[in-house]
C-alpha cells in the first residue's frame, strides 16, 4: 500500500502559482529527502499533503482519498513537524510531547499506560528526556526542535512528514535524527523530510526528489539525483563527490560559473 | 503525579471560594439581615418581607455576579488559547460592543422602556449581528488574525454608533442613562434577568467547554494542531459563537463590564502549568470569584452612591494588569 500518493497536484498561493502538476507515490519503508533551492515548493509540498492548503489534484493518505477523511483520520496515518518552532505557552516539555497522543484518545480520556510509554519513548528517542519537567518555551532553539520531533514521533504515525527537521541542530543530533528516520524506514514506516543539507540527504535519506519551481526535476536513489549537472542546473553550485564505506558524500565547493 | 495534585488543589479552592463569595453577596445589603436569619429566609416558603428581599433583589443579583463572572473568565480564557495571544479578551470580537450598541440603541428609541426584556433583547441583538459579520468576514477557513481583525472593526464601528445615538439624544436624562448602563451593574436585577440570560450563557459554557484539547494543540500553532486531527473550523465557530452567547448574554443583562476577560487567565495561568485546558475551568471560577467580589465591593465602599460594578473592576483590573506587564517585563530582561 502506499503511503502517500499525489496526482496532479497544482497549488496557488495568493495567485502565484507554487506547485505545477506534481506527482509522486511513497511507499512503505521509505526515506524520502525533499530538495531543492529555496522557494522550490518544498513546504507548500509537504503542507498541500497534510491538506493545510487549498489544492487542485488528488492526495491518498494511506490509501484514502485525504478529501473523504477526517482530520482525526488523517492525523491516525500522518504526522507533520513543522518548520516553525511554535510553542505558544510557558507548558512542560512532556506536556508538549503528550499532545502527540490526543488524536487517538476519545473525548476527554487521560493518557494510558500504552499511550505514556509511547510518549517515554518518543522522549528517549530525541534525547530529551532529562528536560521532561522543564518549561519548553526557555529551551535553546535546538532542544526545542527535539522536542517538537520527539511530539511528532509519539503520534505514533506509518508516515512522518518533517519541514526541514535539521535546522538548528547541533551535527550529533542531526544525525540522530537522520539515524532515527532510518530506523523508522527500517520498521516499514516512511518519512519525508525537507532537507537544506545535501551531504545528510546524501548519506541517509533512501531516495530524493529534487523539487525546482513548483516541479519535479529529479526522483530516485541519492546517486542518482546529486549529479555535478543537477547540482550545477538547479543549486548553481559546484560540489566535491566523493565515497567513505559505500556511502555517498557531497559537499557543495563553490558557486557554479554562470553559463 | 504532583501537577495534577496540586491541580485539583487550585480548582478545590477556587469552588471555595466562590462558594463563600456567592454567600457573602447573599448577606450584602443595604437591610442588614443576619446571615443565619438571610438563609433561613431564602430557603422558606414564607412571604414576609426579609424572604423577599433574598428571593427577589439578592438571589439574582448574586447569581448573575456568578454567571456572568464566569462567562468573561471562560471566555477570556478560550479566545487567548485560541488566538494564542495573551492580550485578547472577550471584548475583542466586538460582541461587547455590539451587545451595548443594541442596549443604547433600545434606550434611545425608548424601546427599553415598553417591556422589562426589552433593553436585554436588544443587545442580545446586536451581539448576533456582531458575530454573525465576524464570522463572514473572517470566513469559514477563518483563521486567528482575521478574527482579531474583523472583532477590531466591530469593536470601532459599534463604538462610534454609540458616541452618535449620544450625541443625537434627544434629551440628558436619556444620555446619563445610557452612559450608567454602559458602565455595567447588577443593581436591581431580577430573577427574570436570570431565566433570559441562563439559557444562552449555558450554551456559551457548552461550546467553549468543549474546546480544552483543541486549545492544547493549539499551543504548537494551528497547523500542527491541524495535522494533530483538531478540525479548525469548528474550532473557531464554538469559540466565536459560543463566546457571543455567553458574552452576549452577559453585556444584555449588567452591561460591559470590562478586564475579567483579560486579567483572570493571566492570573490563573501560571498556576495550571500555562495549560490551556485547565486554565478553562479555573478561569471560570475565578472569573466568577472577581466579580462576585468586585459586586460586594461596590455595596460596602459607597452603599449611597450606586458605584458600578463595571467601573470598579477596571479600577482594581488595571493597575493590577500593569503589575503583571511589569512582572513579565522583569523576566524578559
Amino acid at each position: 500500500m502506499t503511503l502517500l500518493s499525489v496526482e496532479n497536484l497544482s497549488v496557488e498561493l495568493g495567485r502565484r502559482p507554487v506547485l505545477h502538476g506534481l506527482d509522486l507515490a511513497v511507499g512503505p519503508g521509505e526515506f524520502v529527502g525533499l530538495i531543492g533551492p529555496n522557494g522550490a515548493g518544498k513546504s507548500t509540498l509537504l503542507r498541500s499533503a497534510l491538506h493545510l492548503l487549498p489544492a487542485q489534484g488528488q492526495v491518498r493518505l494511506c490509501g484514502t482519498d485525504s478529501t473523504a477523511m477526517s482530520a482525526r483520520e488523517r492525523a491516525a496515518c500522518v504526522a507533520y513537524l513543522a518548520q516553525e518552532r511554535e510553542i505558544a505557552w510557558a507548558v512542560p516539555v512532556e506536556m508538549v510531547v503528550a499532545l502527540g497522543r490526543s488524536p487517538h484518545r476519545p473525548g476527554f480520556a487521560a493518557l494510558t499506560e500504552r499511550d505514556r510509554a509511547i510518549v517515554d519513548a518518543a522522549m528517549r528517542r530525541m534525547d530529551v528526556e532529562a528536560f521532561r519537567h522543564r518549561i519548553a518555551t526557555e529551551l535553546s532553539g535546538g532542544e526545542k526542535a527535539r522536542v517538537l520531533a520527539a511530539r511528532a514521533l509519539a503520534q505514533d504515525t506509518p508516515l512522518l512528514l518533517a519541514d526541514e527537521p535539521t535546522a538548528g541542530l547541533d551535527p550529533a543530533h542531526q544525525i540522530a535524527l537522520m539515524r532515527l528516520f532510518d530506523s523508522l524506514a527500517a520498521d516499514g514506516r516512511s518519512v519525508v523530510a525537507s532537507l537544506h543539507d545535501l551531504g545528510l540527504a546524501a548519506r541517509w535519506c533512501s531516495r530524493l526528489i529534487l523539487l525546482d519551481k513548483g516541479r519535479i526535476v529529479a526522483d530516485g536513489p541519492p546517486s542518482g539525483v546529486l549529479t555535478p549537472a543537477n547540482l550545477r542546473a538547479i543549486y548553481g553550485v559546484e560540489a566535491f563527490f566523493g565515497e567513505v564505506d559505500g556511502a555517498p558524500i557531497v559537499h557543495p565547493l563553490d558557486l557554479a560559473a554562470p553559463d | 503525579m504532583s501537577a495534577d495534585r496540586h491541580y485539583t488543589l487550585l480548582i478545590a479552592l477556587l469552588a471555595i471560594l466562590t462558594l463563600a463569595l456567592f454567600l457573602l453577596s447573599l448577606t450584602t445589603g443595604p437591610a442588614g439581615i443576619a446571615f443565619a436569619h438571610s438563609m433561613k429566609a431564602l430557603l422558606s416558603d414564607k412571604a414576609d418581607g426579609v424572604a423577599l428581599i433574598m428571593r427577589e433583589i439578592r438571589l439574582p443579583r448574586a447569581l448573575l455576579g456568578l454567571m456572568i463572572g464566569a462567562t468573561l473568565g471562560l471566555s477570556g480564557a478560550v479566545l487567548q488559547g485560541y488566538l494564542r495571544n495573551p492580550l485578547a479578551e472577550p471584548g475583542l470580537l466586538g460582541i461587547s460592543a455590539s451587545a451595548s450598541l443594541g442596549a443604547v440603541l433600545a434606550i434611545y428609541t425608548g424601546l427599553s422602556a415598553s417591556f422589562l426584556l426589552a433593553l436585554p433583547l436588544a443587545a442580545l441583538a446586536g451581539a448576533v449581528a456582531a458575530v454573525l459579520v465576524v464570522q463572514a468576514i473572517a470566513g469559514a477557513r477563518g483563521g486567528a488574525l482575521l478574527v482579531i481583525l474583523a472583532g477590531i472593526a466591530i469593536s470601532s464601528f459599534a463604538g462610534a454608533m454609540t458616541s452618535l445615538a449620544l450625541n443625537l439624544s434627544p434629551n440628558p436624562f436619556a444620555a446619563v442613562e445610557i452612559m450608567f448602563w454602559m458602565l455595567g451593574s447588577l443593581t436591581d436585577r431580577s430573577m427574570v434577568h436570570v431565566w433570559l440570560a441562563a439559557p444562552f450563557m449555558l450554551i456559551g459554557w457548552a461550546m467553549l467547554g468543549s474546546l480544552g484539547r483543541a486549545l492544547d494543540a493549539l499551543t504548537l500553532g494551528s497547523e500542527t494542531a491541524a495535522s494533530m486531527g483538531i478540525g479548525l473550523r469548528k474550532v473557531q465557530f464554538l469559540a466565536v459563537f459560543g463566546t457571543a452567547a455567553g458574552v452576549g448574554a452577559a453585556t444584555a443583562v449588567a452591561g460591559a463590564i470590562g478586564f475579567v476577560g483579560l486579567v483572570v487567565p493571566h492570573i490563573l495561568r501560571p498556576l495550571v502549568g500555562a495549560r490551556p485546558s485547565r486554565l478553562l475551568p479555573a478561569s471560570a471560577l475565578g472569573g466568577a470569584c472577581m466579580v462576585l467580589a468586585a459586586d460586594i465591593l461596590v455595596r460596602i465602599v459607597a452603599p449611597e452612591r450606586d458605584l458600578k460594578l463595571g467601573v470598579l473592576t477596571a479600577i482594581v483590573g488595571a493597575p493590577f494588569f500593569l503589575w503583571l506587564v511589569f512582572r513579565t517585563r522583569r523576566s524578559l530582561l
